[in-house]
C-alpha cells in the first residue's frame, strides 16, 4: 500500500520535473512578467515594451547562431568579436553607401565563420579552442581596423536603428524574422536535419553519408553572419562604432539564452522557441534587478545562478 | 612551433625498414610536440635580441619576467585542469577578485592579505569542482558561470568597481610583490618555486598520476580504482588557489587592487598551456611547457611593443593567429602519432 502510493508520488514528481525542464523557461518568463506587472511601476507601458524588445534583439540574434553551433555539439566563442569586427568594417566602408557597408560587414562575419568551421571540420580542433583563437584575433583585428570609437552619421543607418513599421522597431522585426527563419531551417530543411544528426553523433552521421564537413562549416558561417547582423543593428542603434566594447561578453549572454532555453550542450537538439524565451528571461531578470535599484553586480551573480540551475536541470533530462 | 618535421615516409622495400621509418617519424612528432615551443622561444629570443638593442637589457628582461610571473601562476593551475580534460574559464575573474581582496585585507597584515584571497578563490574553485565532478556538469559552462559570479562579487565589494583599495607602502605585503632577492623579483622566485613543486607533484606523486589517468580515459581510471571525482575536485580547487594567489601577488606588486585586470586572462592562460604542448583533449601535458608558453606569449607582446609603430591591438591578432597555428600543428602531430 505504502509502496504503491510512494511509487505514484515519485512518478508524479518525475513527470512534474520533466514538465518543468521542458517548459520551465516559459514559466520563468511568465512569473517574472507577473512580478514586474505588480511590483514595478510603469512596467505595463508600450514605451517599456519597446525598450525591452529593442535591447533583447541583438542578444537574441546572436543566440540563434549560437543555438546552431551548440546543436552541432560545438560552441562559438567568437561571436562577440565578430560583432566588433562588423562594426569596424561597417564604419570603414560607410563611404561607399550603407548597403555596401552592411554587405561588407556581413561578409566579414562569414569569413570568420569559414575560418572557425575549417579549423573544426577539416583540422579537427575542438570548437572551444578554434573559436577562442578567432575570438582573440577577431577583437584585435577590429581594433586594428578602427582604433577608437567613431560616430556613424548616416540617415539610412539611423533609420534602421531607431525607425519602426506600425509601431514595431525594425530591429525587433528583423530579430523576429530571423528567429522564424532559423526555426524553419532547423525543423524543415535537410541542412537542419543533418546538423542535428551530426550533433547527436558525428561518426554515425559520417557513416550515414552526410556531408559532415560542409554542414559544420555552414553552421559556423551562419553563426558568424548572425553575429555580424547583430553587430550592424547594435551600431545602427548606438549611431556609433565602438570596437573595443561592442559585443563584450556577448558569447556569454548568447550561451546563457540557449542553455536556459533548454538546448542541451551535448548537441543533437535545438529549441528555437526556448532560445527566444531564454533571451527574454535574462532580459527581464536584468530589468527587474535594475528597476529595483539593485547594482549591476547582482545581475551578474543572478545570471550565474540561473545558468547553473538551467544546466543542472538539463542534466537530469539527459540522464533519463 | 616547428613544423619542419615532415619526413615523408616513402614506400620502403622491406617491412622492417618501414617500421623503423615510422618509429623515427613518430619520435620526431613527439619531440616536436614536446619541445617545439622551447625551440620557437629560443628562435624568437634570438631574433628579438638581434633586431632590438633594448631587448636583451637587464631592465627589459626583468620586466618580462615579472609580468610573466602572474600569468605563469595562473597557467600552472590551468595545466592541471586541462590535463584532466577540463577547462577553467573563471581564472581571469578570480585573478581580479584575488587582487582586490588582497589589497583590502592588507590593512590587517600580510598573512590576512594572502589568506583571504586564497580562501575565497579556493572556495569558488571547490564549488566549480563539486559541480563538475559530483553533478557532472560540463566544465566549460560551470566555469563560465563562476566567471560571471566572481566578477559580480568583485563589483559588489568595490562599490560597482568605483573603489580601488591600496596596499600601504613599505608594508611587508608590498615588499613581497616589489622586493627582490639576488636581483630577481620575489614574485619570480615564488613562481619558479611553485613550478618546481607543481612538476614534482604531477610527475612524482600518486595524485599526479591520477590527473593523467582521469584525463586519458575517465572510465578506465574509475575502473582502475582512481578517485576520479576527488581528483577532478582537487584540480579545480588548485586552479582557483593559483588564480587567487597570482591576483594577490599582482596586487602586492602594483600596490593596489585593480578591478579591471584579469579579463581575458583565462584566454591567455589557456593559450600558454596549449602552446606549451599540453593537449586539450586531456591525458598529455607537462608543467614546463606551460612556463615556456607563457614566456613565448610575453616575448611576442614585448616585441610588438618594441616595434613602436604597431598598435597594441596587433598583440591580440598575433596571439590569436599563433594559437591557431599551434593548435593546427598539434592536432596534425597528434594524428600523425596515432596513425603511424
Amino acid at each position: 500500500m505504502t509502496d504503491l502510493t510512494l511509487g505514484r508520488v515519485t512518478a508524479d514528481r518525475e513527470r512534474l520535473l520533466a514538465l518543468l525542464q521542458e517548459y520551465g523557461v516559459y514559466l520563468g518568463v511568465v512569473v517574472l512578467f507577473l512580478v514586474n506587472t505588480v511590483f514595478t511601476p510603469h512596467f505595463l507601458s508600450t514605451e517599456n515594451f519597446r525598450t525591452q524588445a529593442v535591447q533583447v534583439a541583438p542578444v537574441l540574434i546572436v543566440a540563434l547562431g549560437m543555438a546552431l553551433a551548440i546543436g552541432s555539439e560545438g560552441v562559438d566563442l567568437a561571436v562577440g568579436s565578430v560583432m566588433a569586427l562588423s562594426t569596424s568594417l561597417l564604419s570603414l566602408y560607410l563611404g561607399y553607401g550603407p548597403g555596401i557597408a552592411v554587405v561588407v560587414a556581413l561578409v566579414g562575419g562569414a569569413v570568420v565563420g569559414v575560418a572557425n568551421g575549417s579549423l573544426i571540420a577539416f583540422v579537427g580542433v575542438q570548437p572551444i579552442v578554434a573559436t577562442l583563437a578567432l575570438m582573440v584575433a577577431g577583437r584585435g583585428l577590429a581594433l586594428v581596423l578602427l582604433p577608437q570609437l567613431k560616430d556613424v552619421h548616416d540617415p539610412a543607418m539611423a533609420e534602421l536603428g531607431s525607425g519602426d513599421a506600425l509601431g514595431v522597431p525594425y530591429v525587433v522585426l528583423i530579430a523576429a524574422a530571423l528567429a522564424l527563419l532559423v526555426g524553419f531551417v532547423v525543423r524543415r530543411t535537410t541542412f537542419g536535419r543533418s546538423l542535428l544528426a551530426i550533433g547527436d553523433s558525428r561518426p554515425a552521421a559520417r557513416l550515414a553519408g552526410l556531408p559532415v564537413r560542409r554542414v559544420l562549416i555552414l553552421v559556423y558561417v551562419c553563426s558568424g553572419v548572425l553575429a555580424a547582423v547583430a553587430g550592424v543593428l547594435a551600431t545602427a542603434r548606438l549611431t556609433a562604432s565602438d570596437p573595443s566594447s561592442l559585443g563584450n561578453l556577448m558569447e556569454l549572454s548568447a550561451i546563457t539564452a540557449v542553455v536556459v532555453g533548454g538546448t542541451p550542450l551535448s548537441g543533437g537538439r535545438i529549441r528555437i522557441g526556448g532560445t527566444v524565451a531564454g533571451a527574454v528571461l535574462i532580459q527581464l531578470l536584468t530589468t527587474t534587478l535594475i528597476k529595483h535599484d539593485l547594482p549591476p553586480s547582482w545581475t551578474q551573480i543572478a545570471q550565474a545562478v540561473v545558468i547553473v540551475l538551467a544546466v543542472y536541470a538539463a542534466r537530469e533530462r539527459g540522464k533519463r | 612551433m616547428t613544423t619542419d618535421v615532415d619526413i615523408p615516409v616513402h614506400a620502403k622495400d622491406t617491412a622492417e625498414e618501414e617500421t623503423a621509418g615510422a618509429g623515427r617519424s613518430e619520435r620526431l612528432s613527439a619531440l616536436a610536440q614536446q619541445h617545439g615551443a622551447l625551440v620557437t622561444l629560443a628562435v624568437a629570443m634570438i631574433a628579438a635580441s638581434l633586431s632590438f638593442d633594448t631587448f636583451l637589457t637587464g631592465d627589459n628582461l626583468e620586466n618580462m619576467a615579472l609580468s610573466s610571473a602572474f600569468l605563469a601562476v595562473v597557467a600552472l593551475g590551468m595545466t592541471f585542469v586541462i590535463i584532466t580534460g577540463g577547462i577553467d574559464l573563471s581564472v581571469g575573474s578570480l585573478f581580479a577578485l584575488g587582487g582586490v581582496l588582497a589589497a583590502w585585507a592588507s590593512q590587517y597584515g600580510a598573512v590576512a592579505a594572502l589568506l583571504l584571497p586564497l580562501a575565497v578563490c579556493g572556495l569558488i574553485g571547490l564549488v566549480n569542482g563539486l559541480l563538475i565532478a559530483r553533478s557532472r556538469l560540463a566544465p566549460f559552462i560551470v566555469t563560465l558561470a563562476s566567471m560571471l559570479g566572481a566578477r559580480g562579487i568583485l563589483l559588489s565589494v568595490t562599490d560597482e568597481g568605483s573603489k580601488t583599495y591600496l596596499v600601504e607602502k613599505g608594508s611587508f605585503f608590498a615588499r613581497i610583490g616589489q622586493g627582490s632577492l639576488l636581483g630577481v623579483g620575489v614574485p619570480v622566485w615564488i613562481t619558479v618555486a611553485l613550478f618546481v613543486l607543481g612538476a614534482v607533484v604531477l610527475r612524482r606523486t600518486r595524485f599526479g598520476q591520477y590527473v593523467y589517468a582521469v584525463g586519458g580515459n575517465e572510465d578506465a581510471a574509475a575502473l582502475m580504482g582512481a578517485p576520479v571525482a576527488r581528483t577532478k575536485i582537487s584540480v579545480y580547487l588548485l586552479s582557483g588557489l593559483c588564480a587567487g594567489l597570482a591576483g594577490a601577488l599582482n596586487a602586492a606588486w602594483l600596490a593596489s587592487g585593480v578591478t579591471i585586470l584579469g579579463s581575458g586572462m583565462e584566454l591567455e592562460a589557456i593559450s600558454a598551456v596549449v602552446i606549451g604542448g599540453t593537449l586539450l583533449t586531456g591525458g598529455f601535458g607537462f608543467i614546463s611547457g606551460s612556463l615556456v608558453g607563457v614566456l613565448l606569449l610575453k616575448v611576442i607582446q614585448n616585441v610588438i611593443n618594441q616595434i613602436g609603430s604597431l598598435d597594441s591591438a596587433y598583440q591580440q591578432v598575433v596571439s590569436g593567429a599563433f594559437l591557431a597555428v599551434v593548435v593546427i600543428a598539434q592536432t596534425w602531430l597528434g594524428r600523425r602519432r596515432r596513425v603511424l
